[in-house]
């Protein structure tokens, strides 16, 4: 058994059966994420460098810990402060890397579609880490894994995704993961935040109201809002945002039932998402970075085993 | 395809080997067992289950231990394998470890558990219990301890071990 792709770009080219792979094989890595050793000797023939053109916490270090957890040797690179300030292109930037003989690629970008053009050009399998308002495939697979864990299973789960789906890549990885799943998926924020023909293309339902959305759902999935990413204002502050979209106590008591908070980090507290919220016992956050390592561990091996690397 | 064990021979070999056992071990005080994922479970269950019952009153540890991430020839050509569960609920720091598992081939399966054993702590002692040992096919000095069957079978023939619980039916064949 192995992965019908040779990199992890997208969800967008998953199987179902891709994914349900990785979470077989994620469920084995948390448990040796439980023992005593957290560690497994299977890919120390392996060199991984972490290319991240983007600031990043979480995903970063998740990686980094699962590819020291899964034996391999770890190479770091950030734009900041390297040769991309003088001009160099990413093509170079990556084979130089991998000429010094390193075997995949996790890459960060914010443009997107940048993975997809550097798999056009190298030979070793990458990993996107996110690019740009594209994808963030190792996140959505981490997303579903938690969803599955805290409910026993994704089929037939109520998946609200909230906030500021114009700008996230989550958004759209956890669309084609939830619906690949067979999750019903419903996208919910401002009007500005939602692109349009969103129903047809991806097969979700879209709403405009937060109350509404919550109370049919199962599972809240709140983005943050990515202001980096707005080149003009799509609404009128914050702090109007936070009284129409935040999700708050007041607003989960409203429902009458208890429904799974998740985000991806980083959080804006009192924004999208309210501290006595996200570090409720409703709140899966800390669970989700928890899987993170486990489903990067699952991904890099089954990528890694997937064909020989290294052709050189 | 040839008949090593029926259903009731393998019984009696089970049962053997669960005296030969309580021979080396007696009380069981400091011993644990462990299975390996995913064939030598089924045999590791009957040894568990047997070992129970000949000793009343005498809780015997028992893990399965999943090997997939220590094999010597990840990224080497062979199919990628899919995990199975590891369930290892004590430490095996120094105790008696009887490894169990169904088929002694190469060895390597073997070498690959006690790198995976270390990493739940130091045992006193490791023995291994297999049902059947094919003899003249090992890659590596590994020898079993405890034996249900040995055979001599060529490299291109194959040796099932089917499981009641799985197959339907307790039997040992040879496959051309």
């Amino acid at each position: 058994m192995s992965l019908s792709v040779k990199h992890l770009l997208g969800i967008r080219d998953l199987e179902r059966q891709d994914i349900e792979l990785v979470f077989q094989t994620a469920d084995q890595f948390k448990e040796v994420l439980q023992r005593p050793i957290k560690k497994v000797p299977t890919l120390r023939d392996t060199t991984i460098v972490n290319v991240f053109f983007e600031n990043s916490t979480r995903t970063r270090i998740s990686f980094e810990l699962a590819e020291k957890r899964l034996g391999a040797d770890v190479v770091n690179f950030s734009a900041s402060g390297s040769s991309v300030s003088k001009g160099e292109t990413l093509i170079d930037t990556v084979n130089n890397i991998l000429s010094m003989k390193v075997d995949m690629v996790v890459m960060r970008h914010s443009a997107s579609g940048a993975p997809h053009f550097l798999s056009k050009h190298i030979q070793a399998p990458i990993v996107n880490a996110g690019d740009g308002i594209n994808e963030h495939p190792t996140q959505a697979l981490l997303d579903a894994f938690s969803i599955r864990e805290k409910l026993g299973s994704v089929t037939g789960k109520k998946v609200a995704i909230c906030g500021d789906i114009m700008h996230s890549r989550v958004a759209l990885s956890n669309i084609y993961c939830l619906k690949k799943l067979g999750a019903e998926v419903t996208v919910v924020g401002p009007p500005t935040l939602i692109p349009k023909h969103l129903e047809k293309a991806l097969g979700v339902n879209v709403t405009y109201n937060i109350r509404e959305a919550l109370a049919w759902a199962d599972v809240a999935n709140v983005l943050r809002i990515q202001l980096e990413r707005q080149n003009t204002p799509l609404f009128s502050s914050l702090r109007e945002y936070s009284l129409a979209y935040g999700v708050n106590r007041r607003l989960l008591d409203s429902l009458q039932k208890d429904i799974v908070i998740m985000h991806p980090g980083p959080i804006n507290r009192g924004v999208e998402l309210s501290s006595d919220v996200a570090d409720s016992g409703q709140s899966i956050i800390l669970n989700q970075v928890e899987n993170g390592v486990a489903i990067r561990m699952a991904v890099l091996y089954l990528l890694a085993g997937g064909k020989k690397m290294n052709t050189e | 395809m040839k008949t090593i064990l029926n259903g009731t021979q393998l019984a009696i070999t089970i049962d053997r080997l669960c005296h030969q056992l309580i021979e080396t071990h007696l009380h069981f005080e400091h011993t644990v067992l462990i299975g390996l994922q995913p064939r030598g479970i089924y045999l590791s269950d009957r040894i568990h289950h047997t070992l129970q019952k000949l000793l009343p009153g005498t809780p015997i540890p028992y893990g399965k231990l999943d090997i997939t991430f220590y094999r010597d020839d990840f990224n080497k050509g062979a199919a990628l394998h899919v995990p199975s569960e590891t369930d290892i609920n004590f430490s095996i720091e120094n105790k008696r470890v009887v490894l169990i598992d169904d088929v002694l081939y190469t060895g390597r399966t073997i070498r690959s558990a006690l790198d995976a054993m270390l990493d739940f702590g130091r045992p006193a002692t490791v023995e291994l219990l297999v049902l059947i040992d094919r003899r003249f096919t090992r890659q590596l000095p590994i020898q079993p301890d405890y034996t249900g069957r040995t055979i001599d079978a060529i490299i291109s023939e194959k040796v099932r071990v089917l499981w009641q619980e799985r197959d339907g039916k307790d039997e040992v064949i040879i496959l051309e």
